[in-house]
Order: structure tokens, then sequence, then C-alpha cells
């Protein structure tokens, strides 16, 4: 039998608004490049891919399963700007098959560089689960999947009992990621690890009429997941919401992949799907994956290049970190709440320089000209944090 | 594939980019294989006041000194005998003149190459009467008369050489490039380093710009250093599309060189201008975004190498501004003295109004110096680690400059990224660009 578990990342970060150094006022967030990017995600994404997922529920009778993490950033976007689509998840929590992870509540790297920070963003988020969907997370997962041991043994100790990770090639070896797995020295921590090759297929090959197996089809998808039978148990599918509608177009076909995607798979009563927590239940660890450096499920390096792989954004990190004790003092909840929404990774992604020159992914999402641009805005706004700061501590 | 090309400068004796332009591509032509007739006038000695220094490869030694950098295999440099004063003979002059009209008129039979050669016929005629040697500045006739003489004198060089496709830089050489083109029935190639509108700004010169229309026009394909110069060249002079060419200039990047270095102030940074102080190169823009810089950073000297028609208003400005004692004036530098600057500045700004390429960049780029460039460059299409502004756009430009001055992680990253994406820029790969145009040329015109 092989359980199809499939985890969708729900996050937009806030956008920083354009602010240079003469500047001297406290709001930092693009509000109407924000606002206009949600919407048009909800519309385009959120709204018709909740639609058919819940769909796909009742129609399968509780036999359809899939897991979420929203971070908090997307959850107050939606609430305050696509409150249609936030009923929609309320509607999803209320199948009984649908489980929310937690995570960082602000997507942020802290676990690099504060561990208190990490773990109270962590109890913030759990909090944020339960309040708006009833449910204790029982199942973690690091921003961008980004993992290490340390990582592992943090969250075991805050009580979890699996977390989510890349199945990235160079930690697994000849292994597969289609079997459960503990991290070194975890009794009750387990691994889940994304199959990334099955996952992509979905997530970036799917409209590629270059790809060999395009067009992909419910059918030969299904027979594929069915291969892992007898080398496997689960088949993790991880990817980004976005993929439904965003990165992959309505027009592509993804929706109808969608939707006769969970009658293929269940159709032989061999395969099914389960929620990350079922499959931790169901199935065994069968052995141990070391991972002591950063891994994440970025680029091909599948490390943490991506938002710590030039001088840049080491600075940038290091800085905003290193106010920690001084913004915590302050008690002040607006510049708080500011400076974690500063803390989200994807100020540091637009800051990455790999492939600059070549425009590629990093680039499509980028609302900066350049790297540079976005550095020079995230610093000249850090100044104004720290002015905030000498101004709380002065009064 | 030999070309008989027409310059107007050539290293070590320069007054700008062209010189540097045509050294690269000609070194660059060289090391393919293509052979090369480089045809300069000789030095002219011109009153100190005007800053257009015309200094030539008649200086042979110096020209020599500059072949010797590099042995150039296939290039031969020529020198024809464009000497300002010396109209020996007005009147041999003249005859020589209408023969030679008259032996392109049978040859093309109609054209603008022959109303050009008509128009500068009677120009002379009428300027020789006011003309006298020092005469000064610019668009005057005797220079008129000077771009004329080379044309003449580089038809007769062409007679007794053999070439495929000839290749003309700017506008000075157009008319001689016309003129061979018709006495050899040889095909033209022109290059736009740089047009009226840039120079000028709206108000161009009429003659100048007349030049420049009847070369495009009268060339069998134009060569443009970039996207920007190529859209202005398409807009402005109706030149059709099929016919231009984009080749971007590239740089050569420096030896291992150990400069004796003695910075103006060890703990100031170093914030370079270095270019034409000129309308075109945006001086006024780099002292006002100075004088922002100024408000949040004084730690700071702010540094204008180069000459030009501005300078005096700039001294002014920065009077009025109150910034002088944050400011330096060097004047015009070359050789050594343009890699010292580079090694101890902290930022290199350009901010032009309008620049066809701009090699100047890639020079601080190779010598290690983070770069700022105005969006209105065309050298903006090929670099992607720099930053980049609006020339107009003061306060940017100082948000930037105090980024850099105040980040070394950023200063670092330019620097290096910078450094490495200079690597992309040859001038073998523009001269073989160059020598594919050749191709295409010389295969239609059988």
């Amino acid at each position: 039998m092989a359980s199809v578990v499939f985890y969708f990342q729900v996050h937009q970060p806030f956008r920083l608004r354009r602010y240079s150094i003469f500047d001297s006022d406290a709001t930092y967030f693009d509000d109407w490049r924000n606002e206009t990017v949600l919407r048009k995600v909800a519309g385009k994404c959120y709204g018709p891919a909740n639609a058919v997922i819940l769909d796909l529920i009742r129609r399968h009778e509780g036999r359809f399963r899939v897991s979420y993490s929203l971070t908090g950033t997307i959850l107050k976007q939606l609430r305050r700007w696509a409150p249609a689509v936030l009923k929609s998840f309320h509607d999803l929590a209320a199948t009984g098959c649908v489980e929310f992870i937690c995570e960082t509540c602000y997507h942020s790297l802290a676990f690099l560089y504060n561990r208190e920070e990490f773990i109270a963003q962590t109890k913030m988020h759990r909090k944020l689960m339960k309040e708006m969907f009833g449910q204790e997370p029982r199942v973690f997962r690091n921003t961008e999947l980004t993992y290490n041991n340390d990582v592992a043994k943090v969250v075991e100790d805050m009580g979890f009992d699996a977390i989510l990770t890349e199945g990235a090639d160079h930690i697994l070896g000849y292994r597969s990621p289609n079997f459960i797995y503990n991290p070194p020295n975890c009794g009750n921590l387990r691994m889940l690890m994304k199959n990334y090759r099955l996952s992509d297929d979905i997530a970036f090959r799917f409209s590629n009429r270059g790809w060999a197996e395009w067009p992909l089809t419910a059918e030969k998808f299904a027979h594929w997941v069915d291969q892992i039978n007898g080398n496997g148990y689960v088949c993790n599918l991880f990817m980004d919401y976005e993929t439904f509608g965003e990165h992959q177009w309505a027009d592509t076909g993804i929706f109808d992949f969608l939707r006769a995607l969970p009658e293929k798979i269940l159709a032989g009563r061999k395969n099914d799907f389960l929620t990350v927590s079922q499959a931790v239940r169901r199935y065994p660890a069968v052995g141990e994956v070391d991972v002591p450096h950063m891994i994440s499920w970025a680029d091909t390096e599948r490390d943490i290049s991506a938002w710590l792989g030039n001088s840049m954004q080491a600075n940038a990190l290091h800085d905003v970190y290193a106010l920690a004790d001084r913004v915590l003092a302050t008690e002040d909840r607006v510049l708080i709440d500011d400076w974690r929404k500063l803390q989200t990774s994807d100020h540091f992604y637009y800051m990455c320089t790999k492939w600059f020159a070549d425009g590629d992914v990093h680039k499509y999402f980028n609302p900066y000209e350049s790297p540079y641009d976005a550095y020079i805005n995230y610093m000249n706004i850090l100044d104004n944090v720290r002015s905030r700061i000498a101004a709380r501590v002065q009064a | 594939m030999k070309v008989f090309m027409l310059g107007w400068e050539f290293p070590p004796h320069i007054s700008g980019g062209l010189g540097t332009a045509c050294y690269g591509l000609t070194k660059g032509l060289d090391e393919i294989g293509v052979q090369v007739v480089f045809v300069l006038p000789t030095a002219v000695p011109i009153s100190a006041a005007s800053h257009v220094k015309l200094r030539t490869a008649a200086d042979l030694p110096g020209a020599r000194a500059a072949a010797e950098e590099y042995a150039f295999r296939h290039v031969t440099l020529r020198q024809v005998d464009a000497q300002l004063q010396a109209y020996a003979s007005p009147v041999l002059t003249k005859a020589m003149i209408e023969q030679l009209a008259a032996q392109a008129r049978a040859a093309v039979g109609s054209g603008a190459a022959l109303q050009m050669i008509e128009a500068f016929q009677s120009q002379l005629a009428g300027s020789l009467a006011g003309f006298g040697p020092g005469a000064g500045v610019h668009y005057s006739g005797d220079l008129m008369g000077q771009v004329f003489r080379y044309a003449r004198l580089a038809v007769e060089l062409a007679m007794h050489e053999t070439f495929d496709v000839i290749h003309a830089h700017d506008w000075m050489t157009y008319p001689a490039g016309l003129a061979v083109a018709a006495a050899k029935r040889k095909p033209l190639v022109v290059h736009i380093h740089s047009t009226e509108f840039d120079r000028s700004g709206e108000h161009v010169n009429q003659q100048v710009y007349d030049i420049e229309r009847a070369g495009m026009h009268g060339a069998a394909r134009v060569i443009c250093v970039s996207h920007l110069t190529r859209s202005i060249v398409a807009s402005r002079y109706s030149v059709p599309a099929e016919k231009l060419e984009v080749v971007y200039n590239a740089v050569d990047l420096p030896g291992d060189q150990d400069w004796d270095m003695k910075p103006i102030r060890q703990d100031e940074k170093i914030v370079l201008f270095l270019g034409r102080v000129t309308m075109q190169k945006g001086p006024e823009y780099f002292l006002r975004a100075a004088k922002k810089v100024l408000e949040k950073f004084t730690n700071v000297r702010f540094v204008v190498a180069g000459s030009g028609d501005m300078i005096t208003k700039c001294i002014q400005e920065v009077a009025d501004l109150r910034i002088g004692q944050y400011v330096t004036f060097t004047g015009f530098l070359r050789g050594r003295d343009v890699d010292r600057i580079f090694e101890i500045a902290d930022l290199y700004v350009m901010p032009s109004v309008s620049e066809p390429f701009g090699i100047a960049p890639l020079e601080a780029l190779s010598h290690n110096v983070p770069v700022i460039i105005s969006k209105q460059s065309g050298v903006s299409e090929v670099l992607t680690h720099v930053l980049k502004v609006d020339f107009w756009d003061i306060d940017e430009m100082a948000n930037k400059i105090l980024a850099v001055l105040r980040h070394p992680p950023l200063h670092r990253t330019l620097r290096q990224h910078g450094h490495i994406e200079l690597r992309k820029l040859s001038w073998r790969d523009s001269a073989t660009r160059v020598s594919e145009v050749y191709e295409k040329v010389v295969a239609a015109a059988r």
C-alpha cells in the first residue's frame, strides 16, 4: 500500500515599500502591492483550489485527505483582503480530513540566529492554529523546509511527533524518501522527507511541453505512485499551494488533473491518502537520517544559499536578529510586530545574487529590480527600527 | 577579410572613449585574424582653450608604443597628412578637390555621398578666407575643413590599398568613408559611438547632424554601441531597422600592476566622477547628489576627474552648494593616473544624461570599484551587478551612494560580482560580431 501525503504551503510576505535613507516614518510595508498580490493569488489559486479540494473531500467521503501550513502573515492578509478564502479554509478544517501543520508564525529563519525567538514564533503559531481551526498541530515544518539535526532536537523537545523536510539526494544517498525516518538521538520524532521528483513533476514540470512525460495525466501519475508499492510506504508530495493556478495556470489543466487524481489513486483499492500525522502513526521509522548541515527545498543545491549565500544577506540577517533583546524590551507591540514581519525569509530571498544575471525563478517573484536594491531598502528600514527603539528608550 | 578603417583617435593620444574603443576593437579584430588598415589624421596643435585635444598617431613614437604593448599582426597604421594649417596652395587644393568630386560623381552617379562632397567644396571655398591657425573651438569652418581634407587624403591613400570593406568611426570620418566607398566601389560600415543628440542634447549642430545622417544612409550597415543608441538612430535619423546592428564595447582587464599608492586621506571614502565635464555626462547631478550625501555622512571626498566645457560652472556650483571642502577637481587624467585614481576610489558614479555605451564603468569594475550608473546609458544593458539610477533622481543617487559607503557587505558583493561579470565582455567577442557584419555586407555587395 502506498499512501499519498499531500502537503501544501500557503504563504505571502508583507513586502516592503521603497524606503530611502531620507525617509523617516514608521510605515515599512507596501500595503497596496501586498493587497494587489493577495487578491490576485486568491482569485487565481486559493479560491479555486480550495473549492476543488473541498469538493474532492466530499465526493470521496473522507478518503481524500491533505495537509496544509498557513503562515501567520498570510492569515493576517486573508483576514484583511480575502475573508471569503479564509472562510473556505475554515470549511476545509471542518471536514475533518485536513490537517494543519505548525511553523514559525512569521515564516522566519529565526532558528539560525535566535533560538528563543524561534520557539516564541512556533508557540505563537501553534496557538493561532488552535484559535483559527481548532487543531493542536502535532507536526512541524521549518521555513522553506530548512532542517538539520539541531532543528529536529529542538522540535522534539517542544513535543511534536514529526517534522517535514526535503528528501535531498546528498542526504539520502541510495535510500528512498518513501519511508519514514528518524533523526539521530530523537526517540519520538519522525521525519517525513519530500519526494522531490514526483512533487516537482506536478509543481514545476506539469506544463512544460518539452518534458518527456508531458502531458501528465492523473492516470499516469497514479501509476507512478503505485510503483512505490514494494519499495516504500508514503509518497510525500510537498509543494507551494500556488502551484494550482499561479505557478501552473488554470489553462494548463492543473485543476482538472487535481480533480481526477484521487479517483485514479483510490481506484485499485491498493493506495490511499493520509495526512501527515496519519502517515506517521501508521508506518514505522525504518532508519536514521543524519543531517548535520542545513538543507532546504530551494533550488538545485537544496541548501540555504538562497537566503544566506552572500555577505549582504548574512549582514541583514545578523543585524535584524541583533536587535532582538532591545526590541522586545520596548514592549511596543506595533514595533515588535514590525520587527517580526521584517524577519520573513522572503526579504532575504530577494537579496540573492545567485544567477541574478540569468534572470530566472528568483527574479520573477522579486519586487525589486536588483538584489542590491533589496538590500539597500531593507537596511534603510532597519535604521528606522533602531531609531524607534532609541526613541522608546528615551521616553 | 581586409578592412580600411577610418578613425580619429588612438591611444595613447585620446580625448575620450572613442580612442579606447577603436583600440580595443582593432585589437580584437587582429586577434581573430582580420587585416586592418587603420587611417588616422596627423596631430593638430590647438590652443589650450579648446577641450578637444586632437592628438594622433603622427606622434608616431606614441602610436608605436601603443602597438608595442600589443603586437599587432594584421594591423597597419597609416597617417594622412591632414594638417590644419598646411593648406599649401588653396587653389591647387581646390582643383584637386574638383577632380576628385568628378571621379566620385562618375563612380556613384547620385546620392548623399555626392551631395556631401559638393557641400564641403563650397564650405571650404567659403571658409578659406577666414582661415587661420588655432582658430579654436568646435564646429566652426576649420574643423569642417579638416574633416574634408581628411576625406580627400583618405581617398588618395585608399587608391593604393586593396580591401574588402570600409569601417568609419563617428561622424568626423563619415565623409571620408563615403568618399572612399564611392571611389573604390566597396561597401561602407559606419560605427556610431555617439550621436549629436547624445553630445548636445536637443540643440544639435545642423551640419554635424547632416553628416551623421548622410553617413548612416550611405552605409550598407550601421553598427551601434547599444540598443539605446540604436533606437536613437532609428527614430531621429530614420534609418531602416534592417541596416542596424548592435555591438557592445568591452574593456581590457588591467594586468597585475603594483601602483605606488598615496591616498588623498587614509580614512576618507572617495566617490569618483571620471569623464569629460560636459552636459552629456551629467556632472551637475553628481554634485547635487554629493550635497545630499553630505547631509548624512561627511567622511567622504567627491573627486571630479576630468575637464570640459562645464568645468568652471561646476566649480562655481560647488561653491554655491557650500561643499567646497569635500570636493576635489583633478583635471584631465591619463595613463597611469587613471589607474591610480581607480585604485583609491571607493565608488564610481556615472550620472550620464545620455551615454551611448560608457566604457568607464567597465574600467572601474576592472579595478574592483563598485559602480552606480545612470539608466540612460548603453552599458546598463550589459551590466547587472551595478547600481542603476535615473540620472535626474538625485535623492535616489544619494540614497545609493550612502548605502555603498555605509555597508561594506554591499560594497564587497558589488565589487566581486561586478568583476566576474566583466569577463563576459571581451573585445574579441565584439570583433567577432563586427567581422560577421563585414561578411554580410561584402556578400551583399557581390
